[in-house]
């Protein structure tokens, strides 16, 4: 179980939103995460590396931040199977960069410029999580 | 300077991860979750999210150009082949699996899990295969 945080989420979602606001408002992009990660390996097709760079050290650096902030520490429940997490995070990673765009790219930046191809690959994505929950955990009962 | 602007963002986009509990996977599983201990906090971070990017997005847009770039480089395709559904639906797998999509997970790196740990790596691994693929086969195409 975990609880139900209408507001806090709420909120968190508006900062999210803002910060893709902003993005467009400096750089002119959509914030979309995966092809932000996903370009900091080479190769190098443009001059935008110091950006995405930084963007990712202020994400990286956010719990850090929210704990000198509100003096607590992010709390969190992650699965502690090492092969079963390394191959979410390839299929997360690979999925991601071949559909061009993951929760936020799709998900957020996607929905709020009405892109038909977001929309087509956030229901794509909701749908195969849905399905692989229950499979994970009500069908194999994991 | 657009390296400072960029910290900034990110920072404040991982604190709305953080704020809105999506940087716990346990909240992500949950929403998925509707025949079970369903969580419903994700619609209201995804709906905070693109309530204050749609209009936020067409205040910015009517200024004519961002700031830091002669113009507006927006995703150009609108058409649906077979990458965006194939990428979405693997995509979607793994989120189902461990809970975890990038920017949660990127966040996540200075909390320590050794979930986390073994997913980041995978993930940039998985990130660098598609695009070596994409251009390998861009290449093969235009060949």
């Amino acid at each position: 179980m975990t609880e139900f945080t209408p507001f806090a989420s709420l909120a968190g979602g508006m900062l999210i939103g803002l910060s893709a606001v902003l993005m467009m408002f400096w750089e002119g992009r959509v914030a979309g995460i995966s092809g932000i990660a996903g370009r900091l390996l080479p190769p190098y097709r443009d001059k935008a590396l110091p950006s995405r760079l930084g963007f990712v050290i202020g994400l990286v650096a956010a719990p850090a931040v929210m704990m000198v902030l509100t003096g607590s520490a992010a709390e969190q429940t992650v699965s502690s199977s090492i092969p079963l997490m390394a191959a979410a995070g390839l299929l997360v990673g690979f999925g991601s960069i071949w559909g061009n765009g993951c929760t936020s790219g799709h998900g957020v930046c996607g929905l709020s410029r009405l892109s038909t191809r977001s929309f087509v690959a956030t229901g794509i994505f909701m749908f195969t999580a849905f399905v692989t929950l229950f499979l994970a955990r009500h069908v194999m009962g994991g | 300077m657009s390296f400072v602007v960029n910290v900034a963002l990110g920072l404040l986009f991982g604190i709305g991860l953080v704020v809105s509990g999506m940087a716990d996977p346990a909240k992500v599983l949950n929403f998925l979750d509707l025949f079970g201990t369903w969580d419903p906090s994700l619609a209201f971070v995804m709906s905070g999210a693109v309530l204050v990017a749609f209009i936020g997005y067409r205040l910015v847009w009517a200024r004519g150009r961002p700031v830091a770039s002669g113009g507006f480089h927006l995703p150009a395709r609108n058409d649906i082949d077979t990458r965006v559904i194939v990428g979405p639906a693997i995509f979607g797998i793994g989120w189902g699996l461990g809970g975890f999509c990038p920017g949660p997970a990127l966040t996540s790196l200075g909390l320590g899990a050794a979930g986390t740990l073994a997913f980041v790596p995978a993930m940039m691994l998985g990130m660098w295969a598609a695009r070596l693929l994409a251009e390998a086969r861009a290449q093969a195409r235009s060949a």
